[in-house]
């Protein structure tokens, strides 16, 4: 069972990156402030906070029911680039999701793949551009690696956390190639990225739902 | 920093109610935060755009007869979401498509390109012109490109003409397309801007300094100098834009406009200085705006804005316009 991601589970997950995305506000916007406009903390609580208003109305159905209705929901209420972006992710894991009300280990990696892939397809960033991309995509390929491996769900999505954290880490020295601030030039080195940041929230809100339901 | 508002949160929603009370010839959808004209498009093209707030008069005040048909509003600084963007096609379209006026951010872009796509799907023809006029933005092909300034409203204003004199889509596209490639924008900013619901400037500027090349939504330039005074830096920003483009004896429509904090004396201070830089390279400016047309918030400075023009463009420059911002007879 705690090899699956049930309903609840995601639900669970989208509810925690709610409350942590609120809770790390501040710190988002001030990232943002360095080297954007000083609204991704604001625009991404506000988008969560419709997420987790859709949830508590009653979000039943499958898994690509809920993923799709998350992925509208944010499109609809982050607005910028992020909700775009947020979106996509959600819209493509469904579109990628099978048709039930759980994924296994490899379903999950799979719709998470697809997720960041239709963020790619979409924002046109590769790793090093600075951007979401950079915690996202390590993220997943940590996870793919740590399951062809052998390991858990739950030790392969901390693998896949760490790896975010990592990765968004590993944007503070770059030059951002893409979104807004890309017009800084050299000036935009020696900030993290608010995206990967708060890409990262989303890996972390995953593995502590994955790790909880296994302690249980 | 104290501010004429009721609250962060509404501030977009209660603006919106004063358009709406300001403007009976207007229509605002609250919902979806549109600004629609209510004048005749029957069996015409039809224009939107949208964009962040925060930049007014820009897109709301340029929405009525001969310019835009609807302007979709994001939060402030952020761009508007494909929902909204669609429901004013949806709601503008005669049958005739739409044009979408689309400023180069990537927000922006990227919502109005989901936005097209799910047009496309109800069957709503659907044209996008990109607007990146910007010479600060230096090295366009590793960055997100040069932003989308001045160029935007000129743009509208002539392309929501050639809709009113019933062009097809495809005109009114290249035609967008052709003053898109023809404008050039560069500003300065002497403060930063306070987004309200942060509450303190985006960046720090210390006395006697100003960000040259700044953009519009608190980011800051590329470059730090002293503070310069109006023939300086006129000669600043035409010498940059006429590095950047070559005009080749072509007249050109000029807009030099406030980024909201500026003072309009200073405005035409500067606007005289620009004048006469533009003569000395014998650009002829044949027509001018001056005033706050696209701003940042509370931020002063002031961006300069040309666009090469010929008979066509003027002509249709000075087709009737009645929108809040910009208004004007035959």
């Amino acid at each position: 069972m705690s090899d699956s991601l049930t309903m609840d589970a995601i639900q669970q997950w989208l509810h925690r990156f709610a409350l942590e995305i609120t809770t790390q506000a501040d710190w988002l916007t001030e990232l943002d402030s360095a080297i954007g406009d000083a609204d991704h903390g604001t625009n991404m609580v506000r988008g969560t906070g419709a997420v987790v208003a859709k949830l508590n109305g009653g979000a039943t159905g499958t898994v690509q029911e809920l993923l799709k209705a998350v992925g509208m929901t944010l499109v609809s209420s982050v607005g910028g680039a992020s909700g775009s972006l947020y979106g996509t992710f959600f819209l493509e894991m469904g579109r990628n999701s099978p048709s039930g009300e759980q994924l296994n280990a490899s379903e999950l990696e799979k719709a998470l793949r697809a997720g960041v892939d239709g963020v790619v397809a979409r924002g046109h960033a590769a790793v090093g551009d600075k951007t979401m991309v950079d915690a996202l995509e390590p993220a997943v390929t940590a996870l793919y690696q740590s399951l062809a491996n052998g390991l858990r769900l739950h030790d392969s999505v901390a693998a896949a956390a760490a790896a975010a954290t990592t990765g968004r880490d590993s944007t503070e020295p770059l030059v951002a190639r893409k979104g807004r601030a890309s017009y800084l030039g050299e000036r935009s080195a020696g900030h993290i990225d608010p995206g990967a940041a708060s890409s990262a929230i989303l890996v972390a809100a995953l593995a502590a739902t994955v790790g909880e339901g296994t302690a249980q | 920093m104290n501010k004429l508002i009721n609250s962060p949160q509404t501030l977009l929603a209660d603006a919106l109610r004063g358009v709406a009370a300001a403007h009976r010839e207007l229509s605002v959808d609250f919902e979806n935060r549109i600004v629609f004209s209510t004048a005749s498009r029957e069996g015409r093209v039809a224009l939107v755009s949208g964009g962040g707030s925060g930049h007014e008069p820009l897109h709301s005040g340029f929405v009525g007869a001969g310019m835009l048909d609807a302007a979709c509003a994001g939060e402030i600084f952020t761009s508007p979401t494909p929902d909204q963007i669609l429901a004013a096609a949806t709601r503008v379209d005669t049958g005739s498509g739409v044009l979408f006026v689309v400023k180069n951010y990537t927000g922006d872009l990227l919502n109005f390109e989901m936005a097209a796509e799910l047009a496309q799907e109800q069957g709503i023809e659907i044209a996008t012109v990109i607007v990146a006029d910007d010479v600060a933005v230096e090295d366009s092909t590793w960055t997100a490109g040069r932003r989308g300034v001045g160029t935007t409203l000129i743009l509208e204003k002539v392309a929501g003409a050639a809709a009113a004199r019933g062009w097809s889509l495809e005109k009114v596209h290249g035609l967008a397309e052709r003053v898109a490639h023809a404008g050039r924008s560069m500003g300065a900013a002497l403060t930063s801007c306070t987004v309200p619901a942060v509450g303190r400037p985006s960046f720090d500027l210390p006395e006697g300094e100003m960000e040259l090349g700044v953009g519009i939504h608190g980011e800051p330039g590329r470059k730090r100098v002293p503070v310069m005074s109006a023939a300086e830096l006129s000669n600043a920003l035409v010498e940059s834009i006429t590095t950047d483009y070559n005009f080749g004896g072509k007249p050109v429509i000029a807009l030099l406009t406030g980024l909201g904090g500026t003072p309009l004396i200073e405005l035409y201070a500067m606007f005289a200085e620009v004048s006469d830089r533009l003569n000395e390279r014998n650009i002829k400016v044949a027509r001018s705006l001056v005033g706050d047309y696209v701003t940042s918030l509370d931020m002063a400075g002031c961006s300069l804005t040309l666009v090469a023009a010929d008979d066509e463009i003027l002509d249709l420059w000075d087709a009737p316009v009645n929108t809040p911002a910009l208004r004007w007879k035959d």
